[in-house]
C-alpha cells in the first residue's frame, strides 16, 4: 500500500516503482506484438500482399477474336463472320438493386423479348465467370431493338450495345450438317486436355467441324489491362493485346457438288429423307456430304427457342439436325452384294466363273427365298449376279458362306468398314451393327430375342438384308476400298489449315485406315459386274446411266424395312485419272434403287464430272 | 536582504530566463512533432486526390489543428495541473453531459451520432470526455488513496468510467468507450489498488461479456448492434466475407503488406491511391504509412509513440504529487491503448473499433484533445522539476 500525501513531493516507492516497471512491461509486449505482426506483413509475406495489391488495380477486359473462315476446296466462303449488335449490360452502371432496377429490367425484357427472370441469372452466371466485364443479354439484336435503344438510351441506365461476331453461312442450308455450332465454352469442356488454356467466356466449337478443328478456327482472344480504382472505374489502359483471328479451314468439300448433291436428293426424293455422299476414293477427301432434311445454320447465331429446338429434332419433321450420311442406320439393299462377292470369291468359296442356278427362288432350311418379282435368270456367274442382282445367286453365297471357318462373311464386312466407325472427322458418326452368330446367339441367351443365330441370317446379310445397319458413309467406304485396289480410307472433310489469305500451313491427311488385299481377278470380275449393271442390256441401272458418257461402276439396292416402304439405295465409283469419285446415295421409302437413288446419282456425277444434268429414272424392279 | 533572499535573486540570475521551456521533456515534444510531420507527409500523398481542384484541402486542415494543438499543449504545460483536482465534479459532470449533448444536438456521420456541429468546426466531445475523465477518476482516486483497499473505492471509480462509456456505446462509439475503461483502471493501477481487485475485475468482465455475446443473445436480447458484434469478430476470419466486415481489414492488410520492406513510394502506392483502402486519412493512415514508407517508415513511426509511452512513464515517476502520477498514468495508457488498438486494426489483430491514431489520425478533435493531454504530462513534468530545484533534489537519472 503505498502511502502518500497530497502536496508532498512522493518519494519513489518500491510499490509505485513495481507497477510503472509492469505498465512499462504490459507496453512493450503490446509493442513487439506489432512489431512482429508488421514483420510478419511486410517482410515474410510481403511478395503476397503484393501480388494481391497488383490484382486489385487490373482488370482484364476481354476482346472477341473472330474466329477462322471454312472455305471449300476452291477457297469459295463457306462460314464466316457477321458482326451481330450484341445488348450488354454493365452491372456498375445499373441503378441499385431495388424498384429501380426491377422496373429497369422488366422494360429492357420486353424490348429484348426475353423472360425477365433470365436477366438476373445471366448477369449472376457470367459475372462469376469473367467479373467485371459486360454481361452479354442478347448476341444479335435487330437494328430496330439497337435504334429503340440507343434513342431512349437515358431510360435505360447500364446497357450497352457492341459489336460482336456471329458465325454467319452464307449458303444457308448447304453442308449445314457439316459444321456444327458454336458457343460459350462449358465448365466440364473447361476440364478437358484439348481446351487446356483457353479462358472462361471463350466462343469455342460446340458440333461438327466447329468442334473437330476448334484449335485452328478459334483465334485468340485480345485483352486491355485497365487499371481501376476500388469502384472499378477505369484508371488508364496499362496494356492492350490484340485480338488474333482464328486459322482458316480448308475443306475437301466442293460447294458445287455439295449444291448438286442437295438439289439432287430433293429432285429425286422429293422430300423424302435421304443422304449422299461423294468420295475421293483414292484418299478419303469427302467431296460432298449431305443429308435431307436440311436446316439453316444462321438459326443457331442467337439463342434457340426450345420449340424450335424441339422442331429442329421431331421425327415427324424428319428430324432436320440429323446427319443420315454419318448416323442414319439402315439395311442396305442389294449394294451388300459388292462385299458379299468379296468376301466369297476372297475365301474362295467361288470363283469369278463358277456358275449358279438362278430359278427364281431358293429353299434354304424351311424358307423359301425368292428373287425380287419372281424373276429367273437362269445360269449365273458373278458378273452377270451383279450386272442383273441375282438374289438366288447371292443367297445361296449366303449360305454357303454360313458356318465357314473364319465366318468370311463377317470378316470381309469387317474389314470393308461395316459395323465399325469410318473415323471421319465429324463428331457423331455410328458405327451400325455387323449381324454376326456371336452376336445374335449372346441375345438368345439374355433372351432379347426369340432364336439364334441360323443360316437365314447369313443369307439375308449377303443381300444387304436383315439385321444389318450401315451408313451411306460406311459403304461408300466399303465402294471406294474395292475401287482402289483394297486400301480402306479414312473419309475426312478438312483438308488444310491456312493463314488468312489462303496459304496452308499443314495438310489435314489421316491417311488409310488399313489395307485389304483383293485379287486383282477378283476385284476385276467385281468391278466388270458392277460397269454391266450401269451399262449393259439387263444391268440395274443401265437405263438411268444410258447416255451418260463416262464409265460407271453402280450397284442399285432396294432396301426392306419393316413398317415402311422400300429404301433406295445406289453405289458407285467412276474412275478418273483424276477426280475419280464414290457416290452413295440413300432416299428412305424413295422405293427402288433404279427409282430414285441411282437417278440422283446420276445428277451428282454428272456435276462433278461436268455434263449436263438430266433426271432419268431406271424400270429396274430389283432389290 | 536575509540569506535566502539572496540565495534565491542568485538563483534567479543564473537561470535562463524562460524557465517553463526549459523544464519541458524536450524528448517529449520532439516525438509529438515528429508524429506531426509524419501525419502531415502521409495525408500530403493520400488525400491528393481526394477533393478535386484542392489537393491540400486536409493537409492545410491538419497542419492548422496540429499548430492549435502545439499552442495548447504550451499553454497547458504552464498551468499547474493539481488544481484541477479541485474542479472533480465539474470535469466529471462535463463528461457525462458532453456526451448528452450530443445524443441532443449531434449529427449523424455513417450511422453514428458522435459529432456536434459548430459554425466553422465539428467537435466529437468523446474524443475531449477521455481527456477530462481522467482528471475527474484520478482526483477522485486520490481523495480515497487512504481507502484504496476497499473495494467500494475501485467500484465507485469504475461505475464512473462505466457510465459515459455506456453513453458513448449507444452513439454507437465502441472504441471510445473502450478508452474510458483502459483509462479508468490504469488511474486505479498507478494509484495502487490491490491487484486481487483486478483479478475480481477481471473476473467480472469475462462474465459480462459472456453475457453480452452469448448469454443475452440467445434469449433475444441484443445489447450491440448486430454490425458491432460482426465487425468486433470479423477480424478474426477476415477472409470469410471479404465484400462485408472484413474488407475494410482485408485491404488494410493488402496496403501494408504490399509496402513490403521499403514502401510502394506515393506514386505507386496503389491501394492508396485507387481508394481501396478505405478512411486512409483517418482510421486507417497507418496502413498508408506502411504500403508507401514499408516496415521502415512503419517502424519509425511506431518508435515515436514508443519514445512518447517511455517519456510518459518517466514523468510517471517523477510527478510531484499522487494526484500528478495518477493523471500522468491515465494519459499513458490512453495513448497506448489508443495506439496499440489502432495499429493493431489495421495490422488485422484488432477489431475494428474506430479509434483514431493519435497526432497521425486526420481529426480536429483527437488532434486536440491529445495535445492537451501531452500539455499536462509537460506541466506534470514542469511541475515536478520546479519542485525538484526547490528541493534541490536531482530529478530521476533515467
Amino acid at each position: 500500500m503505498i502511502q502518500l500525501y497530497e502536496e508532498r513531493r512522493p518519494p519513489i516507492t518500491p510499490e509505485l516503482a513495481l507497477r510503472v516497471a509492469i505498465f512499462g512491461g504490459v507496453a512493450l509486449t503490446l509493442f513487439a506484438i506489432i512489431f512482429f505482426r508488421l514483420w510478419f506483413l511486410q517482410v515474410l509475406s510481403g511478395d503476397k500482399y503484393l501480388a494481391q495489391a497488383m490484382g486489385n488495380q487490373l482488370r482484364e477486359i476481354r476482346v472477341q477474336s473472330p474466329r477462322g473462315y471454312v472455305v471449300d476446296r476452291n477457297g469459295t466462303i463457306l462460314v464466316d463472320n457477321r458482326v451481330g449488335i450484341g445488348v450488354q449490360v454493365d452491372p456498375q452502371k445499373l441503378p441499385p438493386d431495388g424498384p429501380q432496377r426491377a422496373i429497369l429490367f422488366h422494360k429492357l425484357a420486353s424490348v429484348l423479348k426475353i423472360p425477365v427472370g433470365r436477366i438476373g441469372r445471366e448477369i449472376k452466371r457470367q459475372r462469376k465467370l469473367l467479373p467485371y466485364s459486360n454481361v452479354t443479354l442478347k448476341t444479335d439484336a435487330t437494328r430496330a431493338i439497337y435504334t429503340y435503344l440507343f434513342e431512349r438510351r437515358d431510360q435505360f441506365p447500364g446497357v450497352t450495345a457492341r459489336p460482336l461476331f456471329v458465325r454467319h453461312y452464307p449458303h444457308r442450308d448447304l453442308a449445314a450438317h457439316l459444321f456444327g455450332t458454336v458457343g460459350e465454352i462449358s465448365p466440364p469442356q473447361l476440364k478437358l486436355a484439348r481446351f487446356r488454356g483457353v479462358p472462361q467466356g471463350t466462343i469455342v466449337g460446340q458440333g461438327g467441324i466447329e468442334n473437330v478443328y476448334d484449335r485452328y478456327l478459334r483465334g485468340r482472344d485480345g485483352a486491355t489491362r485497365v487499371q481501376v480504382d476500388a469502384l472499378g472505374q477505369p484508371k488508364g489502359e496499362l496494356q492492350v493485346v490484340a485480338p488474333h483471328q482464328g486459322q482458316q479451314l480448308k475443306l475437301s468439300i466442293d460447294l458445287d457438288l455439295q449444291k448438286a448433291g442437295q438439289q439432287a436428293l430433293k429432285d429425286a426424293g422429293g422430300g423424302l429423307p435421304g443422304a449422299f455422299v461423294a468420295l475421293d476414293p483414292r484418299n478419303g477427301e469427302v467431296l460432298a456430304l449431305g443429308s435431307t432434311p436440311t436446316f439453316d445454320p444462321n438459326l443457331f447465331s442467337k439463342p434457340v427457342s426450345t420449340r424450335l429446338f424441339k422442331q429442329l429434332n421431331s421425327k415427324a419433321n424428319g428430324a432436320p439436325l440429323y446427319n443420315r450420311a454419318i448416323a442414319g442406320l439402315y439395311p442396305t439393299g442389294s449394294t451388300y452384294k459388292v462385299i458379299t462377292a468379296t468376301a466369297a470369291l476372297q475365301s474362295r468359296i467361288i470363283t469369278p466363273s463358277t456358275v449358279i442356278d438362278d430359278p427364281g427362288s431358293v429353299k434354304i432350311g424351311n424358307i423359301t427365298f425368292k428373287n425380287a418379282g419372281g424373276a429367273a435368270h437362269g445360269s449365273v456367274a458373278l458378273r452377270q449376279a451383279l450386272q442383273v442382282s441375282s438374289d438366288v445367286y447371292f443367297y445361296k453365297m449366303g449360305a454357303q458362306l454360313n458356318g465357314v471357318h473364319g465366318e468370311p462373311l463377317q470378316t470381309w464386312s469387317r474389314r470393308l468398314g461395316i459395323g465399325r466407325q469410318t473415323g471421319i472427322d465429324l463428331p457423331g458418326e455410328f458405327k451400325g451393327l455387323l449381324p454376326t452368330p456371336a452376336w445374335r446367339d449372346r441375345l438368345f441367351r439374355k433372351h432379347q430375342t426369340d432364336r439364334p443365330w441360323s443360316t437365314g441370317d447369313n443369307v439375308n446379310l449377303a443381300v444387304g438384308q436383315g439385321d444389318l445397319q450401315a451408313t451411306p458413309l460406311q459403304m461408300a467406304v466399303a465402294y471406294s476400298a474395292v475401287a482402289n485396289g483394297g486400301r480402306v480410307v479414312t473419309p475426312h472433310v478438312g483438308l488444310d489449315v491456312e493463314d488468312a489469305v489462303g496459304r496452308a500451313l499443314q495438310r489435314i491427311d489421316p491417311g488409310a485406315s488399313r489395307k485389304v488385299h483383293i485379287s486383282d481377278a477378283n476385284r476385276q470380275a467385281i468391278l466388270d459386274g458392277l460397269h454391266l449393271a450401269a451399262s449393259a442390256p439387263g444391268g440395274t441401272s443401265a437405263d438411268v446411266f444410258k447416255g451418260f458418257p463416262r464409265k460407271v461402276f453402280g450397284k442399285t439396292g432396294t432396301a426392306q424395312r419393316a413398317g415402311q416402304g422400300d429404301q433406295s439405295w445406289y453405289v458407285c465409283y467412276v474412275p478418273d485419272g483424276r477426280r475419280p469419285v464414290v457416290v452413295a446415295v440413300t432416299i428412305e421409302r424413295g422405293g427402288f434403287g433404279a427409282q430414285a437413288a441411282a437417278p440422283a446419282a446420276r445428277l451428282i456425277l454428272s456435276q462433278w464430272f461436268g455434263i449436263k444434268k438430266k433426271f432419268v429414272t431406271g424400270q429396274s424392279r430389283t432389290r | 536582504m536575509n540569506d535566502t533572499a539572496i540565495t534565491r535573486s542568485l538563483d534567479d540570475a543564473i537561470r535562463p530566463p524562460d524557465r517553463a521551456a526549459m523544464r519541458l521533456d524536450v524528448v517529449l515534444l520532439l516525438s509529438a512533432v515528429g508524429l506531426v510531420a509524419c501525419s502531415l507527409v502521409t495525408i500530403a500523398s493520400a488525400t491528393h486526390d481526394d477533393v478535386p481542384g484542392q489537393p491540400q484541402h486536409f493537409l492545410i486542415r491538419q497542419a492548422v489543428y496540429a499548430g492549435i494543438g502545439f499552442a495548447l499543449m504550451l499553454a497547458a504545460s504552464r498551468v499547474d495541473y493539481s488544481r484541477l483536482r479541485e474542479l472533480k465534479y465539474g470535469l466529471y459532470g462535463f463528461v457525462v453531459s458532453s456526451i448528452l449533448v450530443v445524443f441532443a444536438l449531434g449529427n449523424v456521420t455513417r450511422g453514428s451520432k458522435r459529432w456536434i456541429d459548430f459554425p466553422f468546426v465539428r467537435f466529437q466531445p468523446s474524443e475531449l470526455a477521455k481527456l477530462v475523465l481522467i482528471l475527474a477518476l484520478a482526483a477522485f482516486v486520490v481523495d480515497r488513496v487512504r481507502r484504496l483497499d476497499e473495494r467500494d473505492t475501485t467500484a465507485r471509480v469504475m461505475l464512473m468510467a462505466l457510465i459515459p462509456c455506456l453513453l458513448v456505446f449507444a452513439q454507437p462509439d465502441l472504441g471510445s468507450g473502450i478508452v474510458y475503461i483502459v483509462v479508468a483502471l490504469a488511474v486505479l493501477f498507478t494509484a495502487g489498488t490491490s491487484f486481487r481487485h483486478f483479478a475480481a475485475l477481471f473476473v467480472l468482465a469475462a462474465i459480462a461479456l459472456s453475457l453480452v455475446f452469448v448469454a443475452a443473445p440467445a434469449a433475444g436480447v441484443h445489447v450491440l448492434k448486430p454490425y458491432q458484434t460482426r465487425r468486433l469478430t470479423a477480424f478474426m476470419n477476415p477472409s470469410d466475407n471479404p465484400r462485408d466486415q472484413g474488407y475494410q481489414q482485408n485491404q488494410s492488410r493488402i496496403a501494408i503488406g504490399s509496402g513490403q520492406k521499403t514502401g510502394r513510394g506515393a506514386a505507386h502506392a496503389t491501394q492508396t491511391k485507387l481508394k481501396f483502402l478505405p478512411e486512409h486519412h483517418t482510421d486507417f493512415i497507418f496502413a498508408v504509412v506502411g504500403e508507401q514508407f514499408g516496415f521502415v517508415g512503419a517502424a519509425l513511426v511506431l518508435s515515436l509513440f514508443a519514445m512518447m509511452i517511455w517519456r510518459g512513464l518517466r514523468i510517471v515517476t517523477m510527478a510531484k504529487n499522487l494526484y500528478g502520477a495518477v493523471v500522468a498514468g491515465g494519459i499513458v495508457a490512453m495513448l497506448l491503448w489508443e495506439v496499440f488498438d489502432n495499429v493493431g486494426m489495421t495490422v488485422g489483430i484488432m477489431p475494428i473499433t474506430g479509434v483514431p491514431l493519435p497526432l497521425m489520425s486526420y481529426g480536429g478533435s483527437s488532434v486536440l484533445v491529445t495535445f492537451l493531454a501531452l500539455g499536462l504530462l509537460q506541466s506534470i513534468h514542469v511541475q515536478a522539476r520546479a519542485a525538484a530545484a526547490a528541493k534541490g533534489r536531482a530529478a530521476l537519472p533515467f
